[in-house]
């Protein structure tokens, strides 16, 4: 049996024994992958990131303008004294500035206008017959939508839309409920297998 | 006295310029509205490079402080390890593949964390035993499309009806689509006034409680 294999064996079991309960050696394993993860992290950023974006044009390029970007970077240290903390927020100014600019538009096409354009279909079709689960949609979209509207009381009609809408959201969150259990599943079932075909080798 | 002036000031500023100048080139296909977008996403990402290295630092900080005083030494000792040893193995060996810093990511991390995502089915099964009641109408709803949907995706729904996964695949693209359409349209709205709220400088919580 492979090196890799025994030891994703012992810390797939490690990770396991939790579901007897907290134990020494879940912790173990626990911090073990906390702080593989943050290496992995550390690594990847500086050598996709820091790297190639960063330091080799900026050395070989001599592309001076991105000492702008590195400035930046080196303010952010500058929070671990007192009397410098304030200039971290510069370049924090600038993240949240830029990524606040790009999400205007995104989030206005691809989160609100496309959603409404799919909506909005034809509820017959040439020969006329009506597209009912079309009009389900609609309804769905417009009653959900009216229960968190809250600058007016759900009262009378408008609260009836608002009481249809929840019955939308619990479908949703049903249906949202029951994927993810399904895929932790699966996920839990490839766990097992390997654990039971390539570490303990009792099946096929 | 200058951080006191700057210490807010300056940032609101960085942050309405860069947030006008990021909205304003969406709409340009010029070359030159282009080559800005794509060299302020570039910044960015180096600037929040930086940003996770703050963080990366911190954590080993803190770890090293709670070792020195004490507090579950053996196990920190092992989150440390697993740090450190990262990134001297990509030093030495590299970070291609069959590299033995690929190996831990194969071998160690992987196998961890899909195992961590698996048990949490556990923890999600037994919080919705105990916390799905079919007391009012809208919970019962919520059960039986659930039920519908996880008995769908696995072979003893087959045992019960033929059809099942057919009915759980039009709820889930008609009646389930048209909530999460307004969940998403409403996120998206939200989102937009924020962002608005952020350049304009109305939101400012981000620069922290601290003159």
């Amino acid at each position: 049996m492979e090196a890799g294999t025994i030891v994703a064996g012992i810390l797939t079991l490690a990770i396991l024994s939790f579901l007897y309960r907290d134990n020494p050696v879940y912790k173990m394993a626990e911090y073990l992958l906390i702080g593989v993860s943050i290496g992995y992290v550390l690594v990847i950023t500086w050598t996709n990131t820091l790297v190639s974006l960063l330091f080799e044009p900026l050395w070989t390029d001599s592309n001076l303008w991105l000492l702008i970007p590195f400035v930046l970077g080196l303010l952010m240290w500058a929070r671990f004294h007192r009397k410098t903390a304030w200039l971290s927020r510069i370049p924090i100014g600038f993240m949240i500035g830029s990524g606040a600019g790009v999400a205007i538009p995104a989030m206005l096409y691809g989160r609100t206008l496309k959603q409404m354009s799919a909506t909005i279909t034809p509820l017959m079709d040439s020969s006329g017959v009506p597209d009912l689960s079309g009009l389900i949609v609609i309804i769905g979209l417009l009653t959900t939508l009216s229960y968190f509207y809250f600058s007016r009381e759900h009262k009378g009609y408008f609260g009836g839309l608002a009481k249809l809408g929840t019955f939308f959201l619990m479908i949703f969150f049903g249906t949202t409920f029951g994927y993810t259990v399904m895929s932790r599943m699966s996920t839990f079932i490839g766990r097992m297998e390997f654990l039971l075909t390539d570490f303990l080798r009792l099946t096929n | 006295m200058v951080g006191v002036l700057m210490g807010r000031r300056l940032p609101l500023a960085v942050c309405f310029v860069f947030g006008l100048v990021m909205f304003l080139q969406y709409f340009s296909e010029h070359p030159v509205a282009i080559n800005l977008n794509q060299t302020i996403l570039d910044y960015w990402q180096i600037v929040f490079a930086f940003t996770l290295i703050v963080g990366i630092f911190t954590y080993f900080k803190n770890n090293v402080t709670q070792i020195s005083r004490g507090s579950d030494r053996p196990f920190r000792l092992v989150g440390l390890a697993g740090f450190v040893s990262m990134p001297l193995l990509a030093l030495i060996w590299g970070i291609k593949a069959d590299t033995p810093f690929m190996w831990m990511f194969e071998n160690v991390q992987a196998p961890m964390q899909s195992t961590v995502f698996a048990l949490l089915a556990f923890f999600v099964a037994s919080a919705s035993f105990r916390g799905f009641r079919a007391r009012s109408l809208p919970a019962a709803v919520l059960l039986l499309s659930a039920l519908l949907m996880l008995l769908s995706r696995s072979n003893i729904g087959g045992f019960f009806s033929e059809g099942l996964p057919e009915i759980a695949n039009w709820i889930r693209d008609y009646p389930s689509m048209a909530a999460r359409r307004a969940i998403l349209i409403g996120i998206g709205l939200g989102s937009l006034t924020t962002s608005l709220r952020v350049i304009i400088g109305i939101e400012r919580t981000w620069l922290g409680g601290d003159k």
